[in-house]
């Protein structure tokens, strides 16, 4: 068990720090990228928050679709293989369903902001 | 301070003899580029008026690349832009084309008209609050007349880059990265048959979008950066600039966060055009935020090379293109 501050503490602080402290005091394409920086580790934070479980339900959901287990990217890779050879067809039933939700949380964790994701959220 | 760039001589040179009353270049400034790329912005002194001018320029005038695609060389850029401006489009007018003996490298000199290409600032500036409901219906227009060139003379200097080229190549492209994207492979899929059947072929702008376009408070003054010019399928450059990637947020508002797209197919056909069904749109759509998501899947190839925090990060907005893609596949949004 390691030490506090916990993993999630440590990156919510070295983003604060890029945000508050350090980008105030950069001009030009530095300041830019070190925005670039802060919100990349928004998107580490959201990872730690949110990833676990949105990785469980995918793999959950391709196991289904697939009809036998494996890990994560090994299924994604079949699922790619599948749709591209016409196995899986386009009008399989839970295909577009499970697109869908693992693209939503993909974008959650990425730039929950995104324009397309608050479309998505309207329909509910 | 500038310093002078080390091609002036020549370039003055160049000038002197091409255009009459020519006398010198003042205030050359680099706007932007790579290596392979620039572009300067300079006056002409003229008769002792001057005037604003562009050059662009490749200093070794070698083959020019753009994520994915393969640009045209500047002097075929030239050529293109001139046929497109004889057809009545909005374009900067071409005034000189370097040749190899001038010894600047290849490229041309254009004119540098006044207006905006900053998105952030044409969609929400207070000066253009009046001329942004009319921008679609101007694109609409444009891209009709670009559409309508001339293509037969361009065949020699233009490739062929219609629909299923295109998606061959983006597949490609995709699978050399070797990492799964299975909303990627329902959307190169779901295209395939769609993109299959071209109505037209003619001469496409390839690069249609915010950043492309100079916009001033009284309208769209011209489509700028002609590099990613061919001879393909019209609806490329209809769907690029709905593509949401260009709205900058603004999603409601179609056609580049300003405007509707009923408005610009209805500038497409009054301009001769043609009909254009909101299906037929939203199918190109779709390969522009497919294409988009793959050019991201680029820049992570990118950022192995360089390390770069920026290129990393635009790495994981490959997922706005496939929330994108959810939207208009599933849901048959625009």
């Amino acid at each position: 068990m390691m030490d506090q501050p916990s993993i999630r503490e440590l990156v919510e602080a070295v983003r604060s720090f890029l945000e508050t402290k350090a980008m105030p005091e950069l001009k030009g394409h530095t300041a830019f990228h070190a925005r670039v920086a802060a919100n990349a580790l928004g998107i580490v934070s959201r990872e730690l928050e949110l990833g676990g479980q949105a990785t469980s339900e995918e793999v959950k959901r391709l196991t289904t679709l697939l009809k036998h287990e494996g890990s994560l990217e090994e299924l994604n890779r079949e699922l790619c293989k599948q749709i591209r050879d016409g196995r899986m067809a386009l009008e399989t039933p839970g295909l577009a369903e499970h697109l869908e939700a693992s693209m939503r949380d993909k974008i959650a964790i990425d730039q929950p902001n995104y324009s397309g994701l608050r479309i998505a959220k309207s329909r509910g | 301070m500038t310093m002078a760039p080390d091609f002036l001589l020549p370039f003055e040179v160049a000038l002197v003899k091409a255009i009459a009353g020519f006398e010198h270049v003042t205030n050359i400034t680099r706007l932007s580029g790579g290596a392979s790329q620039e572009t300067w912005s300079f006056d002409a002194l003229m008769d002792g008026k001057s005037e604003p001018l562009i050059l662009r320029r490749s200093p070794g005038g070698g083959k020019r690349v753009t994520e994915g695609s393969a640009a045209v060389p500047l002097t075929t850029e030239a050529i293109v832009i001139e046929a497109s401006r004889k057809a009545g489009v909005k374009a900067p007018g071409v005034r000189y084309v370097l040749k190899d003996e001038d010894g600047v490298g290849q490229g041309y000199v254009m004119d540098r008209l006044p207006g905006e290409t900053i998105a952030r600032k044409i969609l929400r500036d207070p000066e253009f609050d009046a001329v942004r409901p009319k921008l679609a219906f101007q694109c609409g227009e444009i891209l009709a007349r670009i559409h309508a060139v001339d293509k037969e003379p361009l065949r020699d200097i233009l490739p062929v880059i219609d629909g299923p080229i295109q998606l061959r190549r983006y597949r490609d492209l995709y699978d050399s990265y070797g990492y799964p994207h299975p909303m990627f492979d329902y959307a190169l899929k779901w295209l395939e048959p769609r993109m299959a059947e071209a109505k037209r072929q003619t001469l496409v702008h390839g690069d249609f979008r915010h950043g492309n376009l100079l916009i001033s408070p009284d309208g769209v003054e011209a489509a700028l950066d002609w590099e990613l010019t061919h001879i393909g399928d019209p609806l490329e450059d209809i769907g690029w600039i709905c593509t949401n990637s260009w709205r900058f947020g603004v999603a409601e508002k179609v056609v580049g966060g300003f405007g509707e797209l009923p408005d610009l197919l209805a500038g497409y056909k009054a301009a001769g055009g043609g009909d254009v069904s909101l299906d037929e749109a939203r199918t190109w759509i779709v390969y522009g935020s497919l294409k988009w998501g793959i050019m991201c899947m680029s820049m992570y190839q990118g950022f192995r090379v360089d390390g770069s925090v920026e290129r990393a990060a635009i790495g994981r907005r490959s997922s706005e293109t496939e929330i994108d893609l959810v939207n208009l596949i599933f849901h048959g949004m625009l």
